[in-house]
């Protein structure tokens, strides 16, 4: 358990009384001169690298319809002031929303704006200075992009476009985060976050598949770079390998199995999560979509289904479309040869709880509920997904699908308090960029809400196991959970829900009782 | 006319220029700046319907604002609709010619101008007691607030306080503005001082936090149908990066060119 001073927790969540830089500092590791090069960034800091932020700052307001108007519309009616977890969990002002926009709306104002440029004290602009940049890199890298303070913003204004456009700033001048810029380059070489390679990858599947069978007694089958399958599964590598995800992927390679769907994962495009998104790079954003197109045309599948990972479902159902043409309406060669490839008869892409919840809808799916018992149950609802994508084409139904899911392979489920879930829901503190131990005292602070609420759900429901559908989620989950005195096995998959009440039936008897 | 009169027919025209260049730029600019990506915010609306409906409780009820903060909610929304009410009051200054029906209606609508005082008031408490909103504000953001404050206050003394201008001149020179037909203002310092901070703030909209009116009908959050995967979303540069293939992968290499 990782020493960080945290009060118990109160039986309601106050509002703390700000507390000024309680988290000042230097902010997460920075990024080695090699990770920045493998980019495309500057190695280094740049020399003149106030003129090349405020060039980089111009060209991002031009181009970012969101950040010209988030920077002049806020007119600091404080109403977001309450809203950010890491500000409910740390009392430093500049985690409220609108004084994280601050930051890099003080230099917009200074720059760019009449008042800014003749009345600086007026209108509180701000230089670009070296302390300036210091609170940049720190309080930019506080935010988890996990847009709840939009939802109760007046005018919409999404503080996760802000801290993009500023870590984008950042990274242009030389100054990137270590965490996010290392992975964005493993995954541009190697595929996956991890930067493991097809070989193991390969070892990892065939050693599941052994456990499944030894499990169950039947051979699930968890394929690799198959030709001509009909779904390309996408997943979050954290899946391959991490607790508790494994067991989510073990869920899904059930439900593909009891589908009779073909299906395969890709060694070239094995990893959902897109971190260009955290960096706020649209370029890197797209290299990644991209893979999995790539993917998806050489193995020839008619249909793209996505694991459980947060803001890879934003990136997917939101930007793919738009980063990649995988959907409809791109007229590039290959998003054309892919319009083409793909099955008009299912949303493209989709996410796998839509697929299973289509499988229950449609009487496929056989649960054993008792299975799950011991269990009672409550949904975390992932910011990216819950305030940034939509499942089964119903409004809300990024709240309701996973909720059906859980409750077909569940007897007991319970939601927590009403403020805290659906568009409301609080980040579990480890979103954006910032599952990283060197942000490990911002992450469990930035757990308060959501564990204040959680406990709220253990002693009026006796809830003891917690769901989520976002890898990054359960790996924050997994690791801050003891410091709040829970039991930190109680973060599942919502497919190792799925996986563990599904009612397996081998191929052969399935295939002879389709005969009949 | 009196050097008076010149010099606040003059500012009038002034200010009334500012507001319509400088606003007209800011929605020329928001107009023009692409929108990468599709970035609504839950609860999104699947249909344009839905996005209108969503405009419109934003607009009229801050909806949202509702949600985040109750106090905030009352007593910026009760402030608004009293603007609104009070800007209709005065049209019947401006009207050239005979004044239709409907206007001559507006004159129970003075009473707004107490709504108007307590949300303002409550507005400049909030941001001056809670200890949040202290430290957001800027100098700016309290001048704002007395500004507005004193336009009511003068406003009121006017209707209430038996401090009437002269209310034909007060016609004549508002309609005087309209038609170019330039006429004496009363010299009443209340008044003089009411139509300066009015045109004040008329001037220095499009350079202020009041842009957050035109604002909120640009904001992406607010303004997109979430149907991403339906229908291909794709801003201009975007494209023509696609076109020049900036970023590209090569579809018949081997792995990892």
């Amino acid at each position: 358990m990782a020493e960080v001073d945290i009060d118990k927790l109160p039986t309601y969540l106050k509002i703390p009384a700000i507390q000024k830089d309680t988290m000042a500092g230097d902010g997460p590791f920075k990024a080695s001169p090699e990770i920045q090069d493998q980019l495309g960034f500057p190695g280094e800091k740049v020399e003149n690298w106030q003129q090349i932020a405020i060039e980089k700052m111009a060209e991002t307001t031009s181009k970012y319809r969101s950040v010209q108007v988030f920077l002049d519309a806020c007119v600091k009616c404080g109403a977001c002031t309450d809203k950010c977890h890491y500000y409910l969990g740390t009392a430093d002002p500049k985690n409220m929303p609108v004084a994280r926009q601050d930051l890099f709306r003080s230099v917009y104002r200074r720059h760019f704006t009449f008042a800014g440029k003749y009345f600086p004290k007026l209108v509180g602009a701000k230089e670009l200075d070296d302390a300036m940049l210091d609170d940049w890199y720190n309080y930019f890298h506080q935010c988890s992009q996990c847009r709840r303070c939009a939802v109760f913003c007046p005018y919409g204004i999404d503080t996760a476009e802000i801290s993009m456009a500023a870590r984008e700033v950042m990274n242009v001048i030389g100054v990137g985060q270590k965490y996010s810029n290392q992975i964005l380059g493993r995954i541009n070489k190697i595929g996956n976050n991890l930067g493991m390679p097809e070989p193991a990858l390969r070892d990892t599947l065939i050693d599941l598949e052994e456990e499944i069978e030894k499990e169950t007694g039947v051979a699930v089958k968890m394929p690799l770079d198959i030709n001509h399958a009909e779904v390309l599964m996408v997943t979050p590598s954290a899946d391959f390998f991490a607790e508790p995800h494994i067991d989510g992927l073990i869920g899904y390679a059930k439900v593909f199995h009891q589908s009779g769907v073909t299906w395969t994962m890709s060694s070239y495009a094995s990893e959902a999560a897109n971190f260009g998104m955290f960096i706020g790079s649209y370029e890197l954003m797209r290299q990644g979509a991209l893979r999995i197109r790539k993917a998806a045309l050489d193995l020839g599948v008619s249909r793209i289904v996505v694991g459980e990972c947060g803001h890879a479902w934003r990136v997917a159902y939101s930007f793919w479309n738009t980063l990649s043409g995988i959907g409809s309406g791109a007229i590039d060669e290959y998003a054309l040869k892919l319009q083409k490839q793909l099955d008009s008869n299912y949303p493209q892409p989709q996410h796998i709880i839509e697929f299973t919840y289509d499988l229950i809808q449609k009487g496929i799916l056989t649960f054993d509920k008792t299975k799950n018992d011991h269990r009672k149950v409550t949904f975390h609802d992932s910011c990216n997904v819950a305030r940034g994508s939509n499942m089964g084409n119903i409004e809300n139904g990024q709240f309701i699908l996973p909720r059906e899911v859980i409750k077909a392979a569940c007897n007991h489920f319970a939601d927590m308090p009403k403020a805290t879930i659906k568009a409301s829901t609080f980040c579990c503190g480890g979103g954006g960029g910032l599952l990283t131990d060197d942000l490990i005292e911002l992450r469990i602070k930035g757990a308060k809400p959501r564990m204040q609420a959680l406990k709220q759900s253990q002693e009026n429901d006796g809830v003891n196991t917690l769901a989520a559908i976002c890898a990054i989620c359960k790996s924050q989950f997994s690791k801050v959970l003891p410091n709040y005195e829970f039991d930190p096995y109680m973060i599942v998959s919502v497919h190792q829900l799925v996986s563990d009440a599904l009612v397996l039936r081998d191929k052969s008897q399935t295939k002879a009782e389709d005969s009949l | 006319m009196s050097l008076t009169s010149i010099i606040f027919t003059l500012f009038c025209y002034l200010s009334l220029l500012l507001f319509i260049i400088g606003l007209s730029y800011k929605i020329i600019q928001y107009w023009q700046t692409p929108a990468p990506l599709k970035i609504p915010i839950a609860p999104a609306p699947l249909k344009v319907s839905g996005v209108i409906m969503r405009m419109i409780r934003e607009v009229l009820l801050f909806e949202s604002l509702f949600k985040s903060s109750k106090w905030t909610w009352f007593f910026g929304w009760i402030f608004h609709f009293a603007l609104v009410l009070l800007f209709f009051r005065h049209l019947v200054y401006f009207w050239p010619g005979e004044i239709p029906v409907i206007l001559m209606k507006t004159e129970p609508f003075k009473y707004a101008a107490f709504p108007l005082i307590i949300g303002l008031l409550g507005l400049l408490a909030r941001r001056s007691f809670v200890d949040r909103l202290r430290y957001i504000s800027a100098p700016s953001d309290y001048l704002m607030l007395v500004l507005l404050i004193v336009i009511g206050g003068t406003g009121m003394l006017m209707t209430f306080a038996h401090n009437h201008p002269n209310m034909l001149l007060v016609k004549n020179f508002a309609v005087g503005l309209i038609t170019f037909n330039w006429s004496e203002l009363p010299s009443d310092l209340i008044f003089l001082a009411h139509i300066f901070l009015v045109f004040i703030l008329i001037a220095i909209f499009p350079i202020s936090k009041l842009l957050h009116a035109p604002g909120i009908f640009f904001s992406p959050t607010l303004n997109q149908v979430d149907n991403a995967r339906k229908r291909r979303h794709i801003s201009s540069w975007a494209m023509q990066k696609e076109k020049q293939k900036e970023i590209f992968i090569k579809q018949n290499s081997e792995k990892d060119e």
